[in-house]
């Protein structure tokens, strides 16, 4: 039994897919035409599918977020035409769950970023599930410097479910590592370009996620809380995470709506892993051509730019800084 | 996960300090304190010396020379999310408003110590557990506008729960929002002090308050990232006494140093005149 919605609900495709496979196989091996059962079975296949997948609820779109196959920040990264990872933070460690180096881009060179978390447990236990430690901020704010210094864009993809709620990184300050990574990604004079490849959780995302253009997979998710945190604190019920999850309103629709979220990526039926490949490289095209669209800004206009958009978020009036009561 | 069974299902109330009542238990040694000496003692306790959490114009007027000149109360919460769990969100604010007096978990405006003029940022633990919602990203962010155009120090009091879930990622951007403008106002030379008081935790210590050029803390003030019973499920253990107080934080090199609410005052007067221009 899988703990995730998605995995469970892809059983009942397995068998199908094994029949298919299989009739193709005989079908190559004889001289029989059975290319109209082969259609059948296949037009069956698309037809669950879609009864599956078609439209997701935000608590499917939390599971497709988290499906284990899901594409990570390196499967993005490694398709790169070149990247050479930096490691530490040069006070402590170096944390795996955040991986940071130069990388070349069609032919752009860039500095990038993004959360890791692993694919089998040995690796989710190194990367600790993908929940960065301070060391790993601290890591991003040396290597988004580094960036600025060298006028090289930053591109990061975005995918934990938050910071690491852990002794260690409370010992090691994990509030002023993330406070002092988002003032790095709001000062670089470089174009950032982040993208929601998974989980969006919470301020240990949002260091990652300060960005000029944010790209948005269709089925990721990014909110203030986790549908489990949120509805442990509001319900004191852990169980009412999916009624959370339609609560706190962390689809790519709802954000681009509120102006956070500025692209959405739509993904294969089914999710990004049914198609990795094409979603990798159509990833890669938006980022690229959102880069392209930034480099011939000045850093003075960028930062500009860069502050009036997280300005007008919750901005209820933009002017009459006068004060309007005077108290005792 | 389950609950370990010696972690309580909820965490205990502490007991509130309301304006009407004339007398206030101490919620650690349980003296009972007559309200107007706890007052005077700037709500400190007289027997053991805890500190209460202070309503936001109590800690204006144990702060400020005089007179507070307030910016930004015209900017009021709305209902993004159109957010309903238990109680509805507009229902929540105001029965926060009628029990704290406040209309957000900041009051911000500018005030003079020791003479110095300085922008003073004050949240309030009373109002939605001192959550960052839009209009607390809002306040702030005016208030360090104003203090920048103004070139004059900036000193908040941080008390605060993290982002407020009923304004979803409309509150996680205030983190950004806030950080965008501590940055601006630090930019151009200008002295940023922030007082962690108890608690303060998630998304605002993890954005403007330890931000600061000084980070001062109350005594005893509970202050992380992560909240304590988060961290005691996450590794099944109970976490020391010690941990995350403001006493660790200085231990563990995370902040400047701890005040007593007695000194504070002076404490800040200090700090202002070793970073005033002439």
């Amino acid at each position: 039994m899988s703990n995730n919605l998605i995995v469970e609900r892809e059983r009942s495709l397995v068998e199908l897919e094994r029949r298919i496979a299989e009739l193709r196989e005989a079908s190559a091996a004889q001289p029989l035409d059975m290319s109209s059962e082969i259609a059948a079975l296949e037009q069956k296949y698309r037809q669950i599918l879609q009864e599956l997948f078609g439209t997701l609820s935000p608590w499917e779109k939390v599971h497709m977020a988290r499906h284990p196959d899901r594409p990570t920040s390196l499967d993005y990264i490694s398709r790169f035409d070149r990247f050479d990872e930096l490691h530490g933070d040069r006070h402590f460690r170096d944390d795996p769950s955040i991986v940071g180096g130069f990388g070349t881009l069609r032919s752009r060179n860039v500095m990038v970023l993004g959360q890791q978390r692993g694919r089998d447990t040995k690796e989710n236990l190194r990367r600790n599930f993908g929940m960065p430690a301070p060391e790993g901020y601290r890591k991003a704010t040396r290597l988004a410097r580094l960036a600025s210094r060298l006028q090289l864009p930053i591109v990061t993809f975005v995918d934990t479910k938050g910071a690491d709620p852990g002794i260690s990184s409370e010992e090691h300050a994990q509030s002023e590592a993330i406070a002092i990574c988002l003032q790095t990604f709001t000062t670089a004079t470089v174009p950032i370009v982040a993208t929601v490849v998974g989980e969006g959780g919470s301020g240990g995302a949002l260091a990652l996620a300060i960005a000029d253009f944010v790209i948005m997979l269709e089925h990721s998710t990014y909110s203030v809380a986790s549908p489990e945190g949120c509805a442990a604190i509001l319900w004191s019920d852990a169980s009412k995470a999916e009624e959370a999850a339609a609560h706190l309103k962390l689809t790519a629709d709802d954000l681009h709506r509120f102006g956070i979220v500025d692209q959405i990526l739509p993904e294969p039926l089914g999710g990004a892993h049914r198609n990795a490949r094409d979603v990798v490289t159509q990833t890669l095209g938006a980022v690229d051509a959102a880069l392209s669209r930034l480099v011939s800004l000045t850093p003075e206009m960028l930062l500009d730019h860069r502050y009036r958009k997280y300005r007008r978020l919750g901005e209820w009036q933009a002017e009459g800084l006068e004060p309007v009561r005077t108290a005792r | 996960m389950p609950r370990p069974e010696w972690l309580p299902a909820r965490r205990t109330k502490e007991s509130r300090v309301s304006d009407e009542a004339l007398w206030s238990k101490c919620p650690k040694c349980g003296e009972v304190l007559y309200r107007r000496d706890l007052a005077a003692n700037l709500f400190v306790c007289t027997r053991c010396g805890y500190h209460f959490r202070m309503k936001a114009y109590d800690r204006i007027a144990s702060i400020a020379d005089g007179e507070f000149t307030e910016l930004g109360a015209e900017v009021l919460p709305g209902d993004p999310l159109e957010w309903s769990d238990r109680k509805s969100y507009p229902a929540k604010l105001k029965s926060d408003r009628e029990r704290s007096g406040l209309s957000e978990s900041v009051v911000t405006g500018f005030a003079t110590l020791g003479g110095h003029r300085v922008a003073l940022g004050v949240m309030d633990f009373h109002f939605r557990g001192g959550t960052m919602g839009q209009v607390t990203g809002e306040r702030i962010t005016l208030l360090l506008e104003a203090a920048r155009r103004d070139h004059v120090p900036c000193i908040i009091f941080s008390a605060s729960g993290g982002a407020r879930m009923e304004e979803g990622m409309l509150a996680l951007m205030q983190l950004a929002k806030t950080t965008a403008a501590v940055s601006r106002f630090m930019a151009d030379g200008n002295f940023y002090v922030v007082v962690l008081t108890d608690p303060t935790s998630g998304g605002v210590s993890a954005s403007f308050a330890f931000q600061a050029d000084v980070i001062v803390a109350e005594s005893k003030a509970m202050i992380g990232f992560a909240g304590r019973r988060v961290i005691e499920q996450t590794i099944r253990q109970r976490l020391p006494d010690q941990f995350q107080t403001a006493e660790f934080l200085l231990e563990k090199g995370a902040i400047d140093m701890v005040v007593d609410r007695s000194d504070l005052k002076d404490t800040l007067v200090r700090l202002l005149e070793y970073a005033a221009h002439e």
